[in-house]
């Protein structure tokens, strides 16, 4: 009952929509997943731009407080939970099956199923424009504010449902990138040898199935809290009203680490490819990246010095956060030593590459300046924050993003990226985060107030304003050459050939795009640049049949296929699923006259799922 | 599609043993908040007068027998026993419904002595855990209906063994939290 097939066949991405609403192809996935991704990326950077715009100059009445509290918490939802995450699954999803020398995640329809929740619990979550208003309660969404009594519209009740049905997909994704990477390693794959895109989704995947289960018992307990009266965050019947904050914290932090260590992957990838040299300390590297997710689970608190829980606590999240630093910075190093004497070509993934080195060392260092609670205490709540966390999701995550976005572009796709365009984009960015972000830390230390609709004339914060407004207009000037890069690559973009940069690692082996089934024939990986080092066949007499000369077996897959290759099943039972849980969801809003159906639709979906005569 | 595995662990077992890993941090959120939350009650009643003890302590018996007919209905799915199979995957379930109904009346005992669910931090807290507890019972009881009805059509050879076997984990993952919640609910004073 499987598919079979031994070549191409019309490519990897041919057929129509159907075909796409049943994929369960990860390279197809993959698309959807960065598509969605992207579209979400736009719509919170236009949130982030009419933020900009409103504070372009004191007293300004452009947006109304009200509006304004639903996009600044409307723009870090969607920027975490729809832009970043779904990204960085993207990522996941074409090149962690490739680098470790896999035909596809170990549950194939599982990961389809990941992708129409996270876009069911999106669009969910932007109805709420259209029903009665957004969120306004921010994106950590601390309560009791967002509770019924200071939050009665139905405005979190978006969030918590979006966040809870997203949330289902995003624990399937760690169970099924975890497995995969633990179990469909091609032989010789051993964990040593795992490029180290795949290390940081391994560590992730971790630390989204430990983290994101306290977060849903927070968002059980304020949905509860909200719809039945119960009392989790009810000060008045003794309930601790820091409750929340600990359970969203203790999600929170790993959270940026989910959304960091995915970017440093594809930095460690991208820097040994174009400096020609292996990666610089290896296994210290990797352990760097274990450590930080480690010490991730231990300095949540820190996001809550302000509330007072006394200095012995402070103390120890603040000396842990410090801890942080030394890990992180290993890495900063080993990635100038990997650079360092080596050839290096700048090329855009280079150039996003080196632009995280700089960057994000400046938010990583501002983050230490708040790691000690006294300095915090100045600081929490103020611009300095939004100034530091940008420059690591920006300077850090963004530009990973990026730098992957055109390591893997010619690998996608089979055409060639121009190179000044990526330029462009890239030196526009740069400048971007730069003119934007850098005057918040001095708004912030002037004491201007984070989530306030407007601020006062005279008080010195003009000019940093104005400028700040400015370079959040370059953000959107930056997009200019990133579009007609890709419109330029759709219409002459040169043919990339299986490996375009002369990578080391096993993605660059097979045509790009791949076919369907990654590999003709599962590799044997027998070091950690594979590709950098010829295998050498002891016993072989030269001949004229010879692919290259002196007995070098090549590494490049052979096409097509020798054997037939069985892969799974398309399905739309992942479909039929998640448009169960979605229509839950909105039962949550409309009462069990809509749960009552979701649930059937569900059971159809699950037996249908189970019974489908398929793997995975 | 799938060859030998890298960790020689069948991948679906180790899918479940991850999510099950995941699900132990989803009830130590639940308990960590129980825990904080005990005694902190502004109004009655309070757990001590409504807590049945012995009437729990004979459920939480049924419930982990049953993981004793759980090992028995996978050692006769995999000597292809198919009557065995039946019978033992039948008492599994059942046990698992004797104990929702448990469950069951103990609730609505609360609820009829003015404990609902929003009355204090102990209701609530309560409601909430073994809710979250008896939903992943529910959910253990239909999957293993779902097994019966395949059993029954002769579709759960010994080759499909696995399949049951990682029912079993998920169930008896189930029971073990339970002990946990048994002993914090009830014992602890």
């Amino acid at each position: 009952m499987s598919q079979t097939s031994s070549g191409h066949e019309g490519g990897t991405y041919a057929g129509g929509v159907w075909s796409w609403l049943t994929t369960v192809d990860h390279k197809r996935i993959a698309i959807l997943y960065f598509v969605a991704g992207f579209i979400f990326l736009l719509i919170a950077g236009m949130e982030g731009q009419m933020i900009r715009l409103q504070l372009a100059r004191p007293e300004n009445r452009l947006l109304d407080p009200e509006f304004y509290n639903q996009l600044f918490t409307m723009h870090g939802t969607t920027m975490v939970f729809f832009a970043g995450m779904p990204l960085i699954i993207a990522f996941f999803n074409f090149v962690v099956p490739l680098q470790i020398g896999a035909r596809d995640v170990a549950f194939p329809r599982l990961n389809a199923f990941s992708f129409w929740v996270f876009l069911f619990g999106g669009l969910f979550l932007y109805a709420s424009f259209f029903f009665g208003g957004a969120p306004d309660g921010g994106w950590f969404a601390y309560m009791p504010l967002t509770g019924s009594q200071y939050s009665p519209r139905t405005g979190m009740d978006f969030y918590v449902l979006s966040l809870l049905l997203a949330g289902i997909g995003t624990i399937a994704g760690g169970v099924n990138f975890l497995v995969t990477i633990l179990n469909l390693r091609a032989p010789g794959m051993s964990f040593m040898r795992m490029p180290l895109f795949t290390w940081m989704a391994f560590v992730v995947s971790a630390l989204i199935l430990l983290a994101f289960p306290p977060f849903t018992i927070g968002l059980v307990f304020m949905l509860f809290d909200r719809m039945f009266d119960t009392l989790f965050f009810n000060a008045a019947a003794g309930a601790d009203p820091l409750l929340w904050q600990h359970l969203f914290w203790v999600f929170g932090h790993p959270e940026v680490y989910i959304l960091i260590l995915p970017a440093f992957g594809v930095v460690s990838d991208v820097i040994p490819t174009f400096s020609k040299k292996p990666l610089f300390g290896y296994p210290v590297v990797v352990f760097s990246g274990i450590l930080i997710a480690f010490m991730g689970f231990g300095v949540w608190v820190h996001h809550m010095f302000s509330t007072g829980l006394g200095p012995i606590v402070n103390a120890v999240f603040g000396g842990a956060t410090m801890l942080i630093a030394i890990p992180t910075g290993i890495k900063i190093f080993n990635w100038i030593a990997t650079m360092w004497g080596g050839a290096i070509r700048f090329k855009a993934p280079m150039l996003f590459a080196i632009g995280l080195v700089g960057t994000f060392v400046i938010g990583g260092l501002s983050g230490v300046m708040h790691s000690s609670p006294p300095s915090d205490l100045q600081q929490t709540d103020t611009y300095f924050v939004v100034a530091h966390f940008h420059y690591v999701l920006i300077g850090g995550t963004v530009f990973g993003l990026f730098s992957g976005f055109y390591y893997w572009f010619p690998k996608v796709t089979g055409r060639m990226l121009s190179e000044r365009l990526g330029a462009a984009h890239f030196w526009l960015t740069f400048l971007a985060l730069n003119v934007t972000f850098f005057p918040m830390h001095f708004s912030g230390l002037l004491g201007m107030p984070r989530r306030t609709f407007t601020y006062a004339e005279g008080l010195g914060l003009e000019t940093f304003n104005l400028v700040s407004t400015i370079g959040a207009f370059i953000f959107t000037l930056a997009f200019v050459p990133l579009v007609l890069n890709l419109w330029r690559a759709w219409r002459r973009g040169e043919p990339a050939g299986p490996n375009p940069w002369d990578a080391a690692t096993l993605e660059w082996t097979m045509s790009s795009p791949p076919p369907h089934y990654n590999f003709a024939v599962i590799p044997e990986v027998e070091s950690r640049d594979s590709l950098w080092h010829p295998h050498v066949d002891p016993g072989h007499e030269p001949g004229a049949g010879d692919p290259e000369p002196g007995g070098v077996i090549p590494r490049l897959q052979p096409d097509p296929a020798p054997e037939p290759v069985h892969m799974p099943n398309p399905s739309f039972w992942p479909l039929i699923l998640a448009l169960g849980l979605l229509v839950v969801t909105m039962g949550g809003l409309l009462g069990l006259r809509v749960v009552i159906p979701g649930v059937l639709l569900t059971f159809v979906g699950l037996f249908g799922w189970a019974f489908e005569p398929t793997e995975g | 599609m799938h060859g030998p595995t890298s960790t020689g662990i069948p991948t679906r077992k180790l899918g479940m043993w991850t999510f099950i890993g995941s699900e132990c941090m989803l009830f130590a959120t639940l308990i960590s908040t129980f825990l904080i939350y005990r005694g902190r009650n502004v109004v009655g009643p309070y757990p001590e007068e409504l807590l049945n003890i012995p009437f729990i302590t004979v459920t939480t018996f049924v419930l982990l027998m049953s993981s004793l007919m759980m090992v028995l209905a996978l050692a006769a799915v995999q000597r292809g026993q198919r009557r065995a199979s039946l019978l033992w995957l039948f008492m599994t379930a059942l046990f698992g419904l004797i104990f929702l109904t448990g469950q069951y009346i103990e609730f609505s005992h609360f609820v009829h002595e003015g404990l609902g669910l929003s009355r204090n931090l102990f209701s609530s807290t309560f409601f909430v855990l073994t809710g979250t507890h008896g939903a992943h019972v529910a959910g253990g009881v239909i999957w293993l209906g779902t097994l019966w009805i395949l059993a029954l059509r002769g579709r759960l050879s010994p080759e499909r063994a696995e399949t049951v076997e990682i029912a079993g984990l998920y169930w008896h993952f189930v029971d073990v939290v339970w002990i946990v919640l048994f002993t914090i609910i009830y014992l602890l004073r």
